[in-house]
């Protein structure tokens, strides 16, 4: 250990301080709906985001049955077909993934694991989730305007998405989601704010920057690449807004639609695309950074094992955030730009691979010699490692430039994406609500109904993109409402497109079982304790399971030593909590 | 025990899937092989990645799994074993990384005696625009369209006098040319895909774009839009035909005799 010595800080009296900054709720309706409780606000932020995960699944059932039985379902029009991918796209991506970790995770996790009351701006971050919710609102209300929502794709490319050739283009669908987008970013900022500032001022005595936990750092690194990676797509869409509505051409150069020279000149489209990726490609690991972290950290408390490596991991994270913001263009290579920028993008895109299987190789690595607890947690984050790194590895067809020629725009992108940043992350939100679950409510989720939800999910998932690359490669076009005839397409993918749906409904359906689990488990799951997983980290410390407003009591925790000491010879458990001073001390004498 | 084993059946599936399934790449029609060999290292280099992290995986899961007795091993840092897997990451990247960026300053490298095909896209068709005799293609303006001029083909132009606008989604080229496809679109972003020819690129209102290729083997392939350019993306289709030399050459002069016979009032 030559980076947290033990004990550094000595004996640091405990801090007794009064938690007077806070407002305390007088109200039902302050306590639990316009809370200013960052762990409220996260169930709050988990639950919108669900649901709209929910809306977003069945939408990929109504896709898939389109291409796995095309003409059968004779609902499913082009139109609609279009307008489904869109919004499962963009609900997934926006609204689900990275709602789901920075505003759910994120305000749960935070205070606690860092030791601090509450976030720093409680009335901020209540009124970002507010503004998230409204968001989420304004983008389901397009399903209900005339035309419907868009169905331009989930990238929005102009000129196609305020042409009338595309759903929702010329009626309220783009414009609804342009200003759900402006929303949600908005409530994001302030959010945003309130992750970075809780992480560097709110910190308890003890807890330097490198005793955080990875999750901590996950969450913190995406949230500070949100701050500055979200204003590239509001100002996209601002100006997308400005062009549909007031007839700017800030995108539009010299068209015609129709037939029909149109009053439009000057713009570019290839603006879009690279405010939307400057974005988008930070986006990705928006997502996947906060999932970086929070396995991490259900590997090492389930390996009963340090997690390996920890300042490299570290470094690993920042390196990534940072990288991310100079590789937008590999979604571009076929766009029409300037080639020679693709010499730049296609190194500096696969410069990421390192640290990125830096991290792979820890996570594998703390399991070797590790005591591994088969546990759900352990079992979906055995299962990320497995899908991100399938995923991360046909990245690096994509983002060598000329590879990605024949590859861009067919199935073999679809497959890429979802599994290294659909399957992947998902798998770890689920892991993390198995692992974390106890402690918003005291109770264990059911640990049947938990694998057979595993398995399946994983299988499942995998059993849908392994195969999908392959017909990507065959050639099979990406966003194409039907096959039709290709001569390079055998009979046999028809019936691989068939399979694929089949499995994609079973995988959906079992999420029902996962609902369920988490209803069912709110009376009926076994009472936990305050630390079922006898987990390092501070949250699992609180005096009392849930926490309370203020999380501590009258004295914030102290700590003395990183998140990892796991089977440390000599001590007298497997594990040695953050605020515990003494490392042949028994468990419990610091709380309970 | 049962998790080690679903990991290897995991690994042993997908490389038998790879090796044994039908779906494989369609058989290339032009120059670009260089494409597909920079994927099989690729494939190779990934998918050994992959099979040994997956086995590695297994084997910790198995044989650290949880026993009563069993302390994890306390060990937060290894400089040698990090650094050592860095560098061979490193290698490996690189390997990939250089063929790939050798074959791409090829593939934005026009040949010096290519040809120039102009090929138009619009919601949801594609023309194409031959350069007649003089081996130009004259100038053209999204604002000239109209219906007696879909293309917007300038008649100033002299250059553009003898053009040959192909109508009707079929293209024609000579086999063992290099071409130059020009690629333009009037109304939105298309991709102009044939996934015989490894070729692909963006079609993009206000700008022209390029790609170029040598057909190497005669035939009829398909023209995918690949990139979402409204309700129709999945209908538009057309077709590339690639005949000998003599035969394109014939099909050329009559083409041209239409074309002229139909500009020629326009022109005067």
């Amino acid at each position: 250990m030559v980076d947290v010595p033990l004990g550094s800080i000595g004996a640091a009296p405990a801090a007794a301080v009064d938690d007077v900054e806070l407002y305390h709720p007088h109200s039902w309706l302050t306590k639990y709906v316009f809370s200013q409780d960052a762990k409220i606000i996260a169930i709050q932020y988990s639950l919108t985001a669900l649901s709209v995960g929910l809306i977003a699944l069945v939408l990929s059932w109504l896709m898939r049955l389109q291409l796995g039985f095309p003409g059968v379902f004779s609902f499913i029009d082009a139109n609609a077909y279009y307008q489904f991918i869109t919004m499962h796209g963009m609900m997934m991506v926006v609204y689900v993934l990275t709602a789901l970790f920075l505003g759910g995770f994120g305000n749960y996790l935070i205070p606690l694991m860092v030791g601090a009351r509450d976030m720093v701006f409680p009335y901020v971050n209540m009124l970002s989730f507010w503004i998230y919710l409204l968001a989420v609102l304004i983008l389901v209300a397009s399903f209900f305007t005339p035309g419907g929502p868009t169905g331009a794709g989930w990238t929005l490319y102009p000129p196609q998405a305020i042409m009338s050739g595309t759903p929702g283009g010329q009626d309220w669908g783009i414009i609804l989601m342009l200003v759900s987008l402006m929303v949600f970013i908005i409530g994001f900022t302030m959010g945003g704010l309130n992750y970075v500032v809780t992480v560097l001022q709110a910190r308890a005595r003890g807890m330097t920057l490198m005793r955080m936990p990875l999750t901590v750092w996950g969450i913190f690194t995406a949230s500070f690449m949100a701050l500055l990676a979200f204003p590239a797509l509001f100002v996209g869409a601002v100006m997308m807004l400005f062009d549909r509505a007031l007839g700017t051409s800030f995108f539009m150069p010299a068209i015609a639609e129709m037939g029909q020279p149109l009053e439009r000149s000057g713009g570019s489209p290839l603006l879009f695309q690279h405010l939307f990726w400057f974005f988008g490609h930070p986006e990705v690991y928006i997502v996947a950074l906060p999932a970086f972290g929070i396995v991490s950290d259900l590997i090492s408390t389930h390996a009963r094992r340090n997690i390996f490596g920890y300042r490299m991991m570290v470094w690993a994270l920042l390196a990534i955030g940072a990288l991310s913001f100079v590789v937008w263009a590999h979604h571009m290579y076929v766009s029409g730009m300037n080639p020679y920028f693709g010499f730049f993008f296609a190194t500096t895109t696969l410069i990421i691979a390192i640290p990125t299987a830096i991290k792979v190789y820890n996570w594998v690595l703390t399991l070797w010699r590790g005591d591994i607890h088969l546990t759900v947690p352990m079992l979906f984050a055995l299962a990320f490692i497995v899908t991100f790194l399938n995923g991360g590895l046909t990245g690096l067809f994509l983002g060598n430039v000329v590879v990605d020629v024949p590859l861009s725009d067919t199935m073999f992108v679809v497959a890429h994406f979802h599994m290294v940043m659909g399957v992947a992350p998902i798998l770890v939100i689920f892991g993390a609500i198995y692992h974390w679950y106890p402690k918003v409510t005291g109770r264990m989720l059911n640990d049947a109904l938990g694998k057979l939800h595993f398995w399946i999910t994983f299988l499942g998932a995998y059993a849908i993109f392994f195969p999908m690359h392959y017909l990507g490669l065959m050639g099979v076009p990406r966003r194409y409402y039907e096959i039709g005839e290709m001569s390079f397409v055998p009979p046999s993918a028809h019936m691989l497109n068939a399979f694929i749906t089949i499995v994609a409904l079973i995988v959906g359906a079992i999420q029902l079982v996962f609902v369920f689990n988490l209803f069912w488990s709110l009376r009926h799951g076994r009472p936990s304790g305050g630390n079922p997983w006898r987990a390092t980290t501070l949250e699992w410390q609180t005096p009392e399971t849930p926490p309370p407003h203020g999380n501590w009591g009258r004295e914030l925790p102290v700590v003395h030593r990183w998140a990892y000491d796991y089977s440390v010879p000599g001590a007298a458990e497997d594990f040695l909590p953050q605020n515990q001073p003494n490392a042949q001390a028994r468990q419990g004498t610091s709380n309970e | 025990m049962a998790v080690a084993l679903i990991l290897v059946l995991i690994t042993v599936g997908s490389v038998a899937f790879h090796l044994l399934s039908p779906w494989w790449w369609t058989p290339i029609a032009s120059n670009w092989a260089y494409i597909d060999s920079t994927i099989i290292i690729t494939f190779w280099i990934t998918g050994a990645v992959f099979v040994a992290v997956v086995l590695f995986m297994a084997y910790c899961v198995y044989r650290f799994r949880h026993q009563p007795g069993r302390q994890a091993h306390y060990e937060p840092e290894s400089r040698r074993l990090e650094l050592w897997l860095t560098v061979v990451t490193g290698v490996g990247v690189a390997a990939m990384l250089a063929p790939g960026l050798f074959v791409w300053r090829q593939f934005i490298t026009v040949p010096q005696d290519a040809t120039d095909v102009e090929i138009l896209g619009q919601q949801w068709q594609w023309s194409f625009r031959l350069p007649g005799p003089d081996g130009k293609l004259g100038v053209s303006d999204t604002r000239l369209i109209s219906p007696d001029n879909p293309l917007g083909v300038s008649r100033e132009d002299p250059a553009g006098q003898d053009d040959v606008i192909v109508e009707g989604g079929e293209l024609r080229l000579p086999i063992g040319k290099p071409i130059k496809a020009l690629l333009r679109s009037v109304d939105v972003i298309h991709d102009f895909y044939v996934p015989e020819m490894r070729a692909k690129m963006d079609l993009v209102p206000g700008q022209v774009s390029y790609i170029w290729f040598t057909p190497t083997r005669t035939g009829t392939f398909e023209i995918l839009c690949a990139e979402l350019c409204g309700v129709g993306h999945a209908q538009m289709r057309g077709t590339v035909v690639v005949q000998e030399q003599s035969d394109y050459q014939a099909w050329l002069q009559d083409q041209a005799s239409r074309s002229f016979a139909r500009l020629a009032p326009a022109a005067q």
